[in-house]
């Protein structure tokens, strides 16, 4: 990969492999922070992530979880426009859509990270296996993926969420069930190509056997193809969690933007005009999505050199 | 080897079909128990419905004879009756076919045509306005949840200035036939096409534009440029035709996805089709009707990948095999 070139203008001080490696590590972090800083759409999604997550993270400081109960708003003006005391108005309970954006931000968070992190485990998993053991184990999990692959998608997840029970986790599951294939394809044919490199071979050679061969040569040469894979895919989480959210298969029990919008749609916001109730939502759907977006198309920049010198 | 050709990618096509007679088995039986208990948590429905319901949905027996009974019983065109209209599962189908095929084909063709045309404009002229403008467009709309701008479009089309219904297939009791009850139903039907086309154009312009940029470089169209053909030639006669290749299969495929691509669309507009059908069946749940569906959605995407693999085999002869 490319930070063998890289490594060669850092004159190691000691020759001790350990600390070699570290310096070449950072040297590469270095090179990869310098490229994506050059990136300034990149550097703004940074920026909004950067701000959504502290946004999550602090939630309970900044808007009390009672704002979400309707038991506790009962004394609200219901249907109010954005003013005093609540910023985003309130919905036809008299809850604060503020804090139900706050709140929110949590879920689509959470469920957008963890269930990606989850698919591309299981796609790497299910790549990896299938691409250095190859002969009938490759087969075989190749036309398991091939079968997933042509299961439409968001059909699977309903009927998935449908037939299971409504919780946080059981959406993680559903979207890491539904979406790993293309993740399980692509490290395949990573590990295809790395697997075909001379220092494998010499690897092989000197004795090493197969686990080490995975640990120290195949998987650190897919893992920044996963990388770049993980920020692309957090993108479709998100929105397949806000999807099934608004078709009622969400957590009933937890506030999130794809919930928000069920509610405020079911509840007439379009026809009262009440667009403080379904703006934000939406509109922090897009942001956290595009900002995703804009950072995943920059790293994968970054570690495709193919893509740096022609492409998009 | 024309035939072996497309002997092997129809039975591969037949063997898909059978995991997802399988799979859809497992999805119902094998991940919940038994559904139907879902079904009546926090209804009154005596011990006889509950077992008439189980008896119905074939639950009864070993998990081996409740397979082949669902075997049986899918194999002979049968999808049982629903939950929820108690009428076959079939017939439901059949009648939410229609809107749905009008509205999604419609949307698909539009978004088609107008993202190739983007794409083609953007990639020729890589890094010109046209270019940044449309890419920009094309990311925007792919970070937009489809329903959440069919609600925007609602709020100001619909509510703020009334220009289009606020939903349905037609006026409520109208007895208007031919041309006028056609308009009618168009006139329904322009605001969840306009919301489904501007979510869709964005893949169609982009994976256009990309494949148009792999063949910029390509000698033939250097050739043709040194032959003296001009710019407008070029594109139209020899860069185009070649990277349309990927769009053909992306369209073919994503026909594919027009009975399952417009459930929560369909929903924000009441459209009377296979989406709001599924919104219906998830609420119920009617277990029957969502496992129906989901044959049907799977049955199509496989059709829709059987097709494109054939249509690359016949544009593309290097697929075809010698």
């Amino acid at each position: 990969m490319s930070d063998a070139d890289e490594t060669l203008d850092v004159a190691p001080t000691t020759f001790s492999p350990r600390a070699f490696r570290w310096q070449r590590r950072r040297a590469s972090a270095a090179d990869f922070w310098s490229r994506f800083r050059g990136d300034r759409l990149a550097l703004l999604g940074l920026i909004v992530l950067l701000v959504f997550i502290v946004m999550a993270i602090a939630a309970p400081w900044i808007s009390p979880k009672e704002g979400l109960s309707a038991v506790d708003s009962i004394d609200n003006p219901t249907w109010a426009p954005p003013g005093r005391g609540y910023p985003l108005g309130t919905d036809n309970l008299g809850r604060s859509v503020a804090a139900q954006f706050v709140w929110g931000s949590r879920v689509s968070l959470w469920v957008g990270l963890s269930a990606t992190v989850l698919t591309i485990a299981i796609g790497a998993a299910v790549g990896v296996t299938a691409g250095f053991f190859g002969r009938w184990t490759d087969a075989t999990l190749m036309r398991l993926t091939d079968w997933f692959l042509v299961i439409p998608f968001l059909p699977l997840a309903i009927v998935l969420a449908s037939v299971l029970d409504r919780s946080l986790r059981n959406v993680v599951l559903v979207i890491a069930i539904t979406s790993w294939p293309g993740t399980a394809r692509l490290v395949r044919a990573q590990v295809l190509t790395v697997k075909q490199r001379l220092y494998v071979d010499r690897a092989r050679a000197l004795g090493a056997n197969r686990a080490h061969v995975i640990r120290r040569h195949i998987l650190p040469n897919v893992a920044p193809l996963i990388l770049a894979n993980l920020t692309l895919a957090v993108p479709i989480s998100i929105l397949t969690e806000t999807t099934l959210a608004f078709l009622g298969l969400g957590d009933p029990t937890r506030a999130s933007w794809g919930k928000t919008l069920e509610e405020a749609f079911n509840a007439g916001a379009i026809s009262r005009n009440a667009w403080w109730y379904y703006v934000p939502a939406g509109a922090g759907i897009v942001m956290v999505v595009l900002a995703f977006t804009l950072v995943g198309r920059a790293i994968e920049e970054i570690l495709d050199p193919r893509l740096r010198e022609g492409g998009a | 080897m024309r035939a072996r050709f497309v002997a092997g990618k129809v039975f591969g096509a037949l063997g898909t079909f059978v995991f997802v007679l399988v799979f859809n088995f497992f999805l119902f039986r094998v991940v919940n128990d038994d559904p139907t208990g879902k079904l009546f948590r926090g209804r009154n429905l005596s011990q006889a419905q509950l077992d008439r319901r189980r008896q119905e949905f074939n639950l009864d027996g070993t998990k081996f004879e409740q397979f082949l009974a669902y075997l049986k019983q899918t194999v002979s065109g049968n999808l049982g009756d629903s939950f929820l209209s108690r009428r076959p599962v079939t017939t439901e189908i059949r009648e939410a076919l229609w809107p749905t095929i009008a509205l999604v084909g419609t949307s698909t063709i539009l978004s088609m045509l107008i993202g190739i045309m983007l794409g083609i404009a953007a990639g020729w002229r890589r890094r010109s306005k046209v270019d940044v403008g449309a890419t920009s467009f094309a990311m925007f709309t792919y970070s937009v949840p489809d329903f959440w701008l069919g609600m925007v479009l609602l709020a100001f089309f619909a509510v703020r200035w009334p220009w289009f219904p606020t939903g349905g297939f037609e006026d409520a009791g109208s007895t208007a036939t031919g041309l006028s009850a056609l308009l009618d139903q168009a006139h329904h039907m322009a605001l969840p096409c306009i919301t489904l086309t501007l979510a869709y154009i964005g893949e169609y312009m982009i994976v256009m534009r990309s494949s148009l940029l792999d063949t910029v470089n390509e000698d033939f169209l250097q050739l043709a440029r040194a032959k003296g053909l001009r710019d407008v030639a070029v594109r139209r006669r020899h860069a185009v035709p070649n990277a349309l290749l990927p769009v053909v299969s992306l369209s073919a495929l994503n026909f594919g996805y027009v009975l399952s691509g417009a459930i929560a669309v369909e929903s924000i507009y009441s459209w009377p089709g296979i989406g709001q059908a599924t919104l219906e069946a998830i609420r119920g749940p009617d277990f029957p009707m969502l496992q129906g569906l989901f044959l049907l959605f799977s049955a199509s995407m496989i059709i829709a990948n059987l097709a494109v693999d054939l249509l690359y085999g016949l544009l593309d002869p290097r697929v075809r095999g010698r």
